[in-house]
This record gives structure tokens, C-alpha cells and sequence, in this order.
């Protein structure tokens, strides 16, 4: 059962090479190849919640040689959200691809993407990370292309240009490491890394490329024409997970291995660089005059409460306060990775229904659609960060800890961003509640409208009311010792 | 499985799973529908029942369930939640009998009723809450619910009151949110408690403590409509005639000044809120909202926006009740919220009745409908001699024991004016309507013609819950001294509260 980390990665892998032999089954195969995945990551994870970390590598080397997969508590936890998103992001393309030629194009392209970042998950070293993080890339940008018209090529060729531009400046990092150390093992890396000059230009650059790829503002413009043209299942995927995969680098880095090399002050530069992506893309997500793109820049702005984590990480002494706060960290990407790829769901089904998805033109919706609008109310609660969500209760918690530590700053931060939230999200909900007919009447169709209603209410009921299984699992010291 | 740990749980669900499946009934399905609204309303009132009975004598509810590393969601039942609890149960029951007769053919009765579901869920789990974290909470889930029901209508106008309403209570919750952290991550978890918990806690900075009592409050003041957060109460009237039934005597505006009982009454504590001299600024505000929202419903000829202006002063009774420190002041004041519930339901139920047969929004239109409509009229009455504060009805009591409070605690001087005056200025808004119903000569003419055929002046769903409620307030007026009447009940809760 040692093997179990692998599969995750072969199984996505396998069926993205089945459905390039055989281009007229590909749905089948993907489908199937997702639901195996999922099915692999539980087991991996019951594996891991039962025995604490794995680490395997690869083909039985020694370690140091062997390429090494290390699935952890984290590493795991996010597995499960992406085989998740990815299965019902799929299982909704079979419906959005119907006898189109697209089908066939977008399958091997999206297993290919899944297996390149469940091995970014679950990579040990910073070589295979700059590896898979590539290959990720890659196949991202080639999904983004597969939207309609020009706009969607252009932005697929920026998205293209400024992620390898991140790859650069992380290789360049990398080896720097590299020439330093001697290692490239993570967990070698955080017992010898000492504070000096070449370790803090190291990690500058791996950080600067990473957040270019995590879209941090003012590094996001590449994002929002990206994701807002890409194909609706692919933006789900993109705006859930391919973004957070760049964002769960930084975690490790960050938190992990260059902990001891940093100082404060770097940790606040991240966190106002987060307040400013929540402020401006907030802001940008209010005026956008589509649906997509208003999805986008939202994904803009809930990365930068991701940030936010970082400076009161930082001066949080290790101890129960500390894991608090990374459970809630943990809780708010997963809540924002299932509420954002049902609201891009969401979002296809509509555009496909109305032929657009200007939000002025939505009037109706709820009429014709109430199951999307539904869904799209109960995502946009967990993106406001309302109750019963789990971003509510993870909002809590960074509230919380701003308060303890004294740093009042982030707190008018965080408000504001909720409040405009709440604006955007029912700005859209006024015009689907109000009178119009923008979108047709028609039958509903399981396949198109299940898939990100169970994405919503996961992100929104789940997560909210059973948001304590993320501390047992990922920061048991955040509770008292009688729970156990 | 234990009674006492599963009870605050059932209550809540007897109304969510009603909800929830009547989201997903045909259209068509009328009887399911009816039927299932019916039996968890029912249903909730028996379950209602035992809770009062257990807390009489002292037996403890209490389901817990842990969120996150210091939060719990918490559902408590003691004297104060079961008031309340009672009240909106009850109120439920009517209001659900009331809209089942209003939205006969309307579209989206799914919709509705299933949001109507869970706004009855969330206040009740407001009502149940046993800590700070949990009545947040169910604040907000409270917001969510109630907005498509305000923008039910669907109309540009709808959609507009239901944004502005949205505005103000989205705003008001995260003040309040952020007030709850902020007390939370200082004094921890903030379990409700008779007497208050502040006071038992050393080493707290008081300045701290007033800014987060403002905070507080100014959150919670949103959806109680004080001034100048009210702007929202008279836009939210283009709601169908049930919503803005339970809206104003339930719902919001009763969680708001509930969460303002709560705040100074369980966990700051009355004693030593006034230590930190803050409940005086509360009392201004609320007898400035007493003033202002009665003058201001002088002069509106729309009904409903007269009886919206009459709430925003009205619920300021019990804030005021609150403000004052002393035991007879706090009975004053909580009973004013069921009484207040009951006669505002009462007035809404009848305005709706006008809309709905006569066509009748105005008050200049209502020359003579009491000949027309006697039963729903004498409801009216009712409600507004209630309001006004003429005994036997419910009214009196409330305002009886809010002056004799204020005479206790000496701030006789300046609460006896603001109650004489806010007396006479109902007098001036109902009265007139009152000559007008009874006294007025029938038009001619009226907005649509009205049906003499039947043997009911309307529809029977439609007649008998204003009758009902106004029943009730006038019973607990008459038998304001019998065992379980609102007030022996809200006695037991000030002797609890002061420690006697």
C-alpha cells in the first residue's frame, strides 16, 4: 500500500494518453480516469489520516536520488479538492463540449493538467516542483485556448508568455539554491538554510515567479482575460486550482523550508500586496460588465485573503493560536476553490442558455433557471463570506488573529472587501431576480446544472458546518486535548 | 439520544426540512405544500411546548456542536430565548395560514415558502442562539433569507427596495461581525449568560470595551431601524403584505432590538453596561427613534409606510425598556417584544386584507371600509388602540411598566416625556384612520369594485389570522396576571437577569 501517492498521478495520466488513442471515447475515459482518481485520493488520505505522512519514492532509489513524492496532511487535503473540482468540472465539459469537436481536444489536455498537478502536490523537491509546475503551465494555457475567438488565443498567449517568464525566474532561484546547498530537498532544505544574501535573492526570485503564476496583484493582469475567455470548465479549473497550486508553493516555502531566513517585513509586504488584490479586485469584480470576468476578478480578490494569512502566520508564535490560523487559511482556499469553479459553472450554463453573459442582460434567470441561480446564490455566500459558509468561519479566524497580534490594519481590509462582495455578487442576483427575458426557458439538464450545485453546497454547507474535520486533520494543536 | 440535547436541534429542523423539500415541489403541488408548511409550523409549536415547560422548571437545553478551534455553535434555551421562540412560533403559524391565503395564485409559491422556511429557521436559531458566534450566524443567515423574499414581486421596484434593504442590514451584520471578534478574541467564548459575563472578567480595557458596545449596537441598531439606520424599514414595505408581517413584528427588526437585549442584558451585563455609562447614549437614541419615526408617520398616506414608520418607533420601546436600569423597566421593555409583535402582525395582516379585496393602499382611500370589512376593521382597531396604549389591550401594559421604570430608576424626567408624546402622536396617526374606517361615508367608487356575493368579507385564510393575533393581544392584555401570559414570563426573566 506504500505505492498509494503515485496513483493519483498515473491514473489521470494513463487516461489522458487512453483518450488521445482513442479521440471517440474520450469523454468515457476521462470520466472514468476522474471518478478513479478520486477514488485513489481517498484512499490515500484515509492512508494518511490513519498513519500521518507518506513518503515514497519513486521506482525504490535511494533517497537524493530517487524522485521522491511526499504526501502529507495538506498535500492530501487539497488532492481531494482538486480530484473533487476536477470530476464535477468534467462531468459538466461532457455536457458543455456536446457534439462539438472540442470534446476530443479538451480530454487529454485536462487529465494531463490534473496528473501534472497532483504531482506538483505531491513533489518533495524544488526540481520536480519547477518541472511540474512547467508542465501545468503548459497544459493550462493549451485548455485556455480552446476558447472561442480571437480574444481567447490572445489572452491565452499572454497567460503563455508571463507564466514562462514565472518558470524563469523560479529556475533562476532554484539554482541558486542549488549551488548554495547542495540539496533541493525540502525537508533537507529547512534543516541548513541559513539567513544570508544569496538564500534571500534565492527565494526572491522563486517567490517572484510564483506569484506571477498565483496572480497576485499588481502581478494578476494576465488573469482576468485568461480565465474570463477560456471555456467555462476550464476557467473553473483554473481559477480553483491551477492559481492555488502556485499559491500552495508559497506555503511551503514560505512557512516550511525558508522559514527561518525570513523577516517580518517580507511577510507584510505579502500581506499588503493581499489587501491590495482584495481591494482592487473586489473593485474590478464589482464594475465588470460580465459574468466571467467578474468571476475572475474575484478569484483576484479571494487570493489576496490568501495573502492576508501570511504576515499574521508569520508573527504567530508556534502553539494552538498559530494552528488555528492555518486551518483557517486551509479552510478559506478550499472554500474559495469550490464556490469559484461552481460560480464558473454556473456561468456556462448561463452563457450557453442566454448565447452571452452580460449581466445587464441577465434579467429572468431565476425564472428559467432557478437551480443555476440558486447555485450561483449559495457559491457567492462563500465568496462574500457569509454564513453557513466555510470562509466564514475562516474569516473569523483571520479576524481573530489580527485582533490578538494588534495588527488593526487588516481589518478594515477584510470588511470592505466582504461589503464588496456582497455588491457584486448581488448585483448579478438583482438582475436574475428582476424582470426580462434574457435567458430562454428551457428543460434543465441534470449533467449541466448538478455539478456545480454539489461544488456550491459543498463549499457553503460542508465546509461550513463540518469546517472542524480541517483542524483535526491539518492543525490538531489548535484543539483542546480532550477532543481527541 | 437525550431530550435535552436534541430539542433546540429539533425545533430548528421542524421548520429547515419543510423548507428545504419545498424548494424542491412542483409549482402545481399546492396541498403537499400547504401540508408540510402546516405540520412543521404545528409541529414546532408542540416541540415549543415541552421547551417551556422544561425551562419553567429549570431543566437545561443545550445542543452543541464545535465549528472550529473556540467556536461553537451553540443553541440554549433559556427564559429569554423561549419568549421569543414562543412568539415567533406562534407568529409562524399565523403568518404561514395568512400567506397560504395570499399567494393562492401567485407565481413562485416554491420559492417562497421555502424561503419563508428558513427565515423562520433563522430567527428562531437567533432566538435559540447561546453565544455571541451563534447569534451572528443566524443574523446573517437571516439577511440572506429575507432578501428574495423583499425582492419577491420581481419588479424594478422590488429589486430596488430589496438592494437597499440588503445595503443596511449586509453593512449593520459586519459591524456587528467584526464587534464579535474583536469581544470575542479579548474576553472569549461569549457564552450568554443572566447577569451578564463582562463583569466577571478582570483585567478587560473598558475604553475597548465601549468602542465594541458601539460597534455593536450601531450593527444590531440596522435591523432594529434605529435613527438614523432606519432608512431601510420603508423601502422594504414593497414586500408581499406576510413578509412585511413577519418582518416588522418577527423577523428583522425583533433581531435587531432582541441583540440588543442580549448584548446588554447577557453579556455585558445591565450593571455593568451602566457602570461604563453606556446605556445612556442608547436611551437617547432610542427616544429620539421614539419621536422621529412617529412624526414621520404623521404625514404618510401610504398605509404601509405609516405602519413602517409606527415600527421604527414602536420597537425603540424595547431599547429604551433596555436602557433603563432597573427590573421594572426590563419587564416594560421585553414584553413590549411580544406585544408589539402581536399588534404590528395584526396591523399588517389588515392593511393586507384592504390591498388584497379593496384594492386599498392609502389611507385617504379607507372612508368606510369598516362597514364593508367589520371583522378585519375591528382587528385593526385593536392594534391601533394597542399601539396607542389604551388597556385593556397589550400596548398598555408595556408602556404601564416602561413609566413606572422609569420612575424607579429616577429618569423619570425625561423618559414620561418622551412617552406622553409619542402616546399622543399615535393617537394622532391611528385615530384619524380609525374615524375614517368607521365613522366616513362610503364612496362611490373604489380601486377595485368590491364583491358582495360572498358570505366572508374576503377570503377566510385572510380573516382569521388578523383575528386571531388581535385575540391574542387583547388576552394578553385582559389576563396580563395570569400563570405563562407574556408578562408573568418576562417577570421570571428580570428576576433572573437582576439575581433576586
Amino acid at each position: 500500500m506504500n505505492s498509494l501517492p503515485v496513483w493519483p498521478i498515473i491514473l489521470p495520466l494513463s487516461g489522458a494518453l487512453l483518450a488521445i488513442l482513442w479521440p471517440r471515447r474520450s469523454a468515457r475515459i476521462g470520466l472514468f480516469a476522474s471518478l478513479s482518481t478520486l477514488f485513489a485520493t481517498g484512499l490515500l488520505l484515509w492512508q494518511v489520516a490513519s498513519q500521518g505522512q507518506l513518503i515514497h519514492p519513486l521506482g525504490g532509489w535511494d533517497p537524493g536520488l530517487a524522485i521522491v513524492l511526499r504526501a502529507d496532511a495538506l498535500a492530501t487535503t487539497l488532492l481531494l479538492m482538486s480530484s473533487l473540482v476536477a470530476l464535477a468540472a468534467g462531468w459538466y465539459a461532457t455536457a458543455y463540449f456536446e457534439n462539438t469537436t472540442k470534446q476530443s481536444q479538451f480530454w487529454p489536455l485536462w487529465l494531463l493538467m490534473i496528473a501534472a498537478l497532483h504531482a506538483m502536490l505531491l513533489s518533495a523537491d524544488l526540481f520536480n516542483l519547477y518541472v511540474t509546475l512547467e508542465l501545468l503551465g503548459l497544459s493550462a494555457v493549451s485548455l485556455a485556448a480552446l476558447g472561442a475567438g480571437r480574444a481567447a488565443v490572445e489572452a491565452a498567449l499572454r497567460y503563455l508568455t508571463v507564466g514562462l517568464l514565472g518558470s524563469m525566474a523560479f529556475l533562476a532561484g532554484l539554482t541558486l539554491v542549488y549551488t548554495r546547498y547542495g540539496t533541493l530537498d525540502m525537508l533537507s532544505l529547512a534543516q541548513v538554510i541559513e539567513s544570508e544574501p544569496a538564500t534571500w535573492l534565492a527565494l526572491a526570485l522563486m517567490s517572484t515567479g510564483l506569484l506571477v503564476k498565483s496572480a497576485l496583484f499588481p502581478l494578476h493582469f494576465w488573469l482576468p482575460p485568461a480565465h474570463a475567455n477560456a471555456p467555462a470548465p476550464v476557467s473553473a479549473a483554473l481559477s480553483a486550482l491551477v492559481v492555488k497550486a502556485a499559491f500552495y508553493l508559497m506555503l511551503r516555502l514560505w512557512l516550511d523550508t525558508f522559514q527561518s531566513a525570513l523577516t517580518p517585513a517580507a511577510s507584510s509586504l505579502l500581506g499588503l500586496l493581499g489587501a491590495g488584490a482584495v481591494l482592487w479586485g473586489s473593485w474590478n469584480a464589482l464594475r465588470a460588465p460580465r459574468l466571467k470576468l467578474l468571476a475572475a476578478y474575484s478569484t483576484v480578490a479571494q487570493l489576496g485573503y490568501l495573502f492576508i494569512f501570511f504576515p499574521l502566520l508569520m508573527a504567530l508564535p508556534p502553539g494552538p493560536r498559530y494552528d488555528a490560523a492555518f486551518g483557517a487559511l486551509v479552510l478559506m482556499a478550499l472554500t474559495h476553490g469550490f464556490a469559484k469553479s461552481a460560480l464558473f459553472l454556473t456561468a456556462g450554463v448561463i452563457q450557453q442558455r442566454a448565447g452571452h453573459d452580460r449581466i445587464e442582460g441577465l434579467g429572468g434567470t431565476a425564472r428559467a433557471l432557478p437551480v443555476t441561480t440558486f447555485t450561483l446564490a449559495l457559491a457567492g455566500v462563500a465568496l462574500i463570506g457569509l454564513p453557513p459558509s466555510g470562509a466564514f468561519i475562516a474569516k473569523w479566524q483571520l479576524l481573530s488573529s489580527a485582533f490578538a497580534l494588534g495588527q488593526w490594519f487588516w481589518v478594515p481590509v477584510v470588511t470592505i472587501g466582504s461589503l464588496l462582495a456582497a455588491a457584486y455578487v448581488f448585483r448579478v442576483l438583482g438582475y436574475a431576480f428582476g424582470t426580462g427575458e434574457g435567458v430562454a426557458h428551457a428543460l434543465s439538464n441534470g449533467r449541466e446544472e448538478l455539478p456545480a450545485l454539489l461544488l456550491a453546497i459543498i463549499a457553503t454547507v460542508v465546509l461550513g458546518l463540518g469546517s472542524i474535520i480541517v483542524w483535526h486533520f491539518i492543525a490538531p494543536g489548535a484543539l483542546p486535548a480532550e477532543s481527541f | 439520544m437525550r431530550l435535552e440535547t436534541w430539542l433546540p436541534a429539533l425545533i430548528l429542523l421542524s421548520s429547515l426540512v419543510p423548507g428545504l423539500v419545498i424548494f424542491l415541489l412542483r409549482e402545481e403541488n399546492h396541498i403537499l405544500r400547504t401540508s408540510l408548511n402546516l405540520v412543521g409550523a404545528v409541529m414546532k409549536l408542540g416541540l415549543v411546548g415541552i421547551m417551556i415547560w422544561g425551562v419553567f422548571h429549570e431543566r437545561v437545553f443545550e445542543t452543541r456542536w464545535t465549528l472550529a478551534p473556540g467556536l461553537d455553535l451553540v443553541l440554549h434555551a433559556d427564559a429569554l430565548s423561549v419568549l421569543f421562540v414562543t412568539l415567533s412560533t406562534v407568529l409562524w403559524l399565523v403568518t404561514t395560514v395568512y400567506a397560504i391565503g395570499y399567494l393562492e395564485n401567485g407565481p413562485h409559491r416554491s420559492r417562497f415558502f421555502g424561503f419563508f422556511s428558513l427565515c423562520v429557521t433563522a430567527t428562531v436559531g437567533l432566538a435559540l442562539a447561546g453565544n455571541l458566534f451563534t447569534f451572528v450566524i443566524f443574523y446573517e443567515i437571516l439577511t440572506l433569507s429575507t432578501y428574495p423574499l423583499v425582492a419577491h414581486k420581481g419588479t424594478t421596484e422590488a429589486v430596488r427596495g430589496a438592494r437597499i434593504y440588503l445595503s443596511y442590514t449586509l453593512a449593520g451584520g459586519m459591524l456587528l461581525l467584526v464587534g464579535a471578534i474583536w469581544l470575542h478574541t479579548m474576553a472569549g467564548p461569549l457564552d450568554f449568560a443572566q447577569g451578564g459575563i463582562l463583569g466577571d472578567i478582570d483585567g478587560l480595557d473598558t475604553t475597548l470595551l465601549s468602542w465594541i458596545f458601539l460597534l455593536l449596537i450601531t450593527g444590531l441598531g440596522v435591523k432594529a431601524a434605529l435613527v438614523p439606520l432606519h432608512g431601510w424599514l420603508p423601502q422594504a414595505m414593497v414586500a408581499p403584505a406576510p413578509v412585511s408581517a413577519l418582518l416588522h413584528a418577527v423577523a428583522v427588526v425583533k433581531a435587531g432590538a432582541f441583540g440588543i437585549v442580549r448584548i446588554v442584558y447577557d453579556v455585558y451585563g445591565v450593571e455593568f453596561a451602566d457602570s461604563l455609562d453606556l446605556l445612556a447614549p442608547l436611551g437617547a437614541a432610542a427616544a429620539v427613534t421614539i419621536i422621529y419615526g412617529s412624526v414621520k408617520a404623521l404625514s404618510q398616506d401610504h398605509l404601509k409606510k405609516r405602519l413602517a414608520y409606527s415600527t421604527v418607533s414602536q420597537v425603540s420601546y424595547i431599547a429604551l425598556g433596555t436602557a433603563i436600569v432597573g427590573p421594572i423597566a426590563t419587564i416594560g421593555g421585553m414584553v413590549h417584544l411580544v406585544h408589539q409583535g402581536l399588534l404590528k402582525i395584526t396591523l399588517f395582516f389588515a392593511a393586507g386584507n384592504y390591498a388584497e379585496t379593496l384594492g386599498i393602499h392609502k389611507v385617504s382611500e379607507m372612508n368606510g371600509v369598516g362597514r364593508l370589512m367589520p371583522g378585519t376593521t375591528l382587528a385593526f382597531t385593536i392594534g391601533a388602540l394597542g399601539m396607542i396604549g389604551i388597556p385593556p389591550v397589550a400596548g398598555f401594559i408595556s408602556k404601564w411598566y416602561l413609566g413606572l421604570g422609569a420612575v424607579e430608576a429616577g429618569a423619570a424626567t425625561w423618559v414620561m416625556p418622551v412617552l406622553v408624546a409619542s402616546s399622543l402622536l399615535n393617537a394622532a396617526y391611528f385615530l384619524p384612520i380609525l374615524y375614517r374606517a368607521w365613522f366616513r361615508d362610503l364612496p362611490r367608487e373604489w380601486p377595485t369594485p368590491p364583491r358582495h356575493t360572498r358570505r366572508l368579507e374576503t377570503q377566510a385564510f385572510l380573516l382569521w389570522p388578523p383575528v386571531a393575533t388581535a385575540t391574542l393581544a387583547l388576552a394578553a392584555g385582559l389576563f396580563a396576571a395570569a400563570p405563562y401570559s407574556p408578562l408573568e414570563w418576562v417577570e421570571l426573566i428580570a428576576a433572573r437577569e437582576y439575581r433576586q
